[in-house]
């Protein structure tokens, strides 16, 4: 261990900002591609659903016409 | 395919274009208008000492010669692919990478070599000194056929995209670095008093790789817009 | 070689494919790039002219070693869609692209960060800085196009063109880049001649860099998969994937 508290840790001999701010927006940068992954992926089923609920409807609809 | 009939092609695809070109000639005259009003913008801007405008003559030159590059750049495929004739290069039996070639030879014709032309009056409303004109119009003359090239695989790219202007610019401008180095290094190398030459000729090398491959890479493009 | 690929070019193949592998190259990531990261920022020693600042190169040198090659990997991609009409080589363009453009913004934005205290500037026109900057451009513009097509095909193919005459471009942009950088730069900044690394560092710096692949690798996969998915909306497999029921159209 480098490092003899918490505190030191923080502060990176004095560098603490450039640090946690590299690591922060590197790990910010990262999350949202990770959420914007899976949100595409969960908005491309949800469409997916709509349209199969929708194209069912419609076959119904003919049913009862025909 | 004999070689004649590859020959005729070509050139009938050149006739043509030149023909279209020249029974509109705003389409010429309004690239170069857009350059020397840009040119002129600047003075106003960062003021009019020799000092200064000596110094970014050769890049604001090379600037307004990119960004009037894209203003053009619609007008190479665009009516090509509304009226149908884009469709019809692609089923012709000649390789569809030597008409681009054609295409490409009729742009730089028509926008680059203009303004090599016009590149003097430029430099002279920008104090350019003189010892750096030579280098200037050479840069231009070996740095605009990139220029034409690389804008006809962007405008092949989005051509079926109605709205390109943007996004072209997009795609174009960072391809567009070297040159831009490449050609105010060697200006600057000729204001300085060392040899520019070896950039020209880098450019010319530039130049001659890019006319090679960019008409396939714009035969390749055209056949994925027309579909 | 050929017959035994083959049926890897089918696309819901390399979709349960890619299934399988996926959590494990995630579980991979997530440990070996945290271990690598804890090891870095806890365990390796400050550096004696740098003091704790260099630790920023545990995230800095593995995205933009990956950066540039990710790029390298797109145009690969798209140069099979070209030459063997493999479709899914294309659509494999919106997979790699914004993870390579996010890997190029954390190594630009990192650089940065890591420039301050040590050059005493934000932005410096050096040369990796400005070549990173262009590569991240040439990534948006790629990713600009694929999308710009109502047409998702005609998206992938153009973006794979883009791509690679984007990828010829690189070395000479890099080259002019390095060489614009030499003709301007004065004096006053120096970058760092380094010793070679200490063991200590070295090895936690190793770890980072593996774990940056792999986790390159599970964002990919992951992308790969819901474009897939997107491009074959309309094939019947898909739906037995999102489990909806044929009848009712109600997902299980």
């Amino acid at each position: 261990m480098q490092f003899e508290s918490w505190q030191a840790f923080i502060e990176m001999g004095g560098y603490g900002f450039y640090v946690w701010l590299a690591f922060g927006v590197s790990f910010l940068a990262m999350g949202l591609l990770v959420v914007q992954g899976l949100r595409a992926r969960s908005k491309l089923e949800r469409e997916f659903v709509q349209e199969q609920q929708r194209q069912q409807r419609l076959a119904r609809r003919q049913q009862e016409v025909s | 395919m004999t070689q004649p009939a590859n020959w005729s092609a070509l050139t009938a695809v050149m006739r043509r274009d030149l023909m279209v070109v020249m029974r509109r000639r705003s389409d010429i005259l309004n690239p170069l208008l857009f350059i020397l009003i840009v040119v002129s913008l600047f003075p106003l801007a960062v003021g009019p000492g020799p000092d200064i405008l000596g110094r970014i003559a050769a890049g604001v030159i090379w600037v307004a010669a990119l960004l009037s590059a894209l203003l053009g750049s619609e007008r190479l495929f665009r009516e090509d692919y509304l009226d149908g004739t884009l469709e019809q290069l692609t089923l012709q039996p000649q390789p569809l990478a030597l008409l681009a070639f054609g295409k490409i030879a009729v742009h730089w014709l028509l926008s680059g070599l203009p303004l090599v032309i016009l590149a003097p009056v430029c430099a002279l409303l920008l104090k350019l000194p003189i010892a750096g004109w030579s280098t200037l119009l050479a840069t231009l003359l070996v740095g605009t056929p990139i220029l034409s090239a690389m804008t006809a695989i962007g405008a092949a790219l989005t051509v079926s995209l109605g709205r390109g202007g943007a996004l072209l610019s997009l795609l174009l401008l960072p391809l567009f670095i070297p040159l831009l180095i490449f050609a105010s290094g060697a200006v600057e190398a000729a204001l300085v008093g060392t040899a520019a030459w070896p950039q020209v000729l880098l450019l010319a090398g530039l130049s001659l790789l890019t006319l090679l491959l960019a008409p396939f890479a714009v035969a390749a493009s055209i056949r994925v817009s027309v579909n | 070689m050929w017959r035994w690929l083959h049926p890897y070019a089918k696309p819901e193949t390399v979709y349960h494919l890619l299934g399988r592998w996926l959590p494990w190259v995630t579980a991979g990531a997530v440990l070996i790039l945290g271990g690598g990261l804890v090891w870095g920022l806890l365990f390796a020693p400050a550096d004696y002219q740098q003091g704790d600042s260099y630790r920023i190169i545990f995230i800095h040198v593995p995205s933009a070693m990956f950066s540039m090659s990710i790029y390298v990997s797109l145009a690969v991609a798209a140069f099979i869609g070209r030459v063997w009409q493999l479709k899914m080589a294309d659509w494999a363009l919106a997979a790699i692209a914004p993870v390579g453009a996010v890997f190029t913004f954390i190594a630009l934005f990192t650089g940065a960060v890591w420039g301050k205290p040590m050059w005493g500037t934000w932005w410096e026109w050096d040369a990796r800085l400005t070549s990173q900057l262009i590569l991240l451009f040439l990534y948006i513009g790629v990713l600009a196009l694929y999308y710009a097509f109502s047409d998702n095909r005609t998206g992938a193919k153009a973006a794979g063109i883009l791509a690679m005459v984007g990828v010829i471009n690189i070395p000479i942009i890099r080259y002019s880049v390095e060489w614009w950088n030499t003709l301007h730069q004065g004096a006053t900044l120096t970058v760092f001649e380094r010793p070679p690394m200490a063991n200590s560092m070295l090895f936690p710096l190793l770890t980072c860099i593996l774990g940056f692949a792999l986790l390159a690798a599970a964002l990919i996969f992951q992308r790969m998969r819901t474009e897939i998915l997107r491009q074959e909306l309309r094939r019947p497999w898909v739906k037995n994937v999102l489990q909806v029921s044929p009848t009712t159209g109600e997902q299980r």
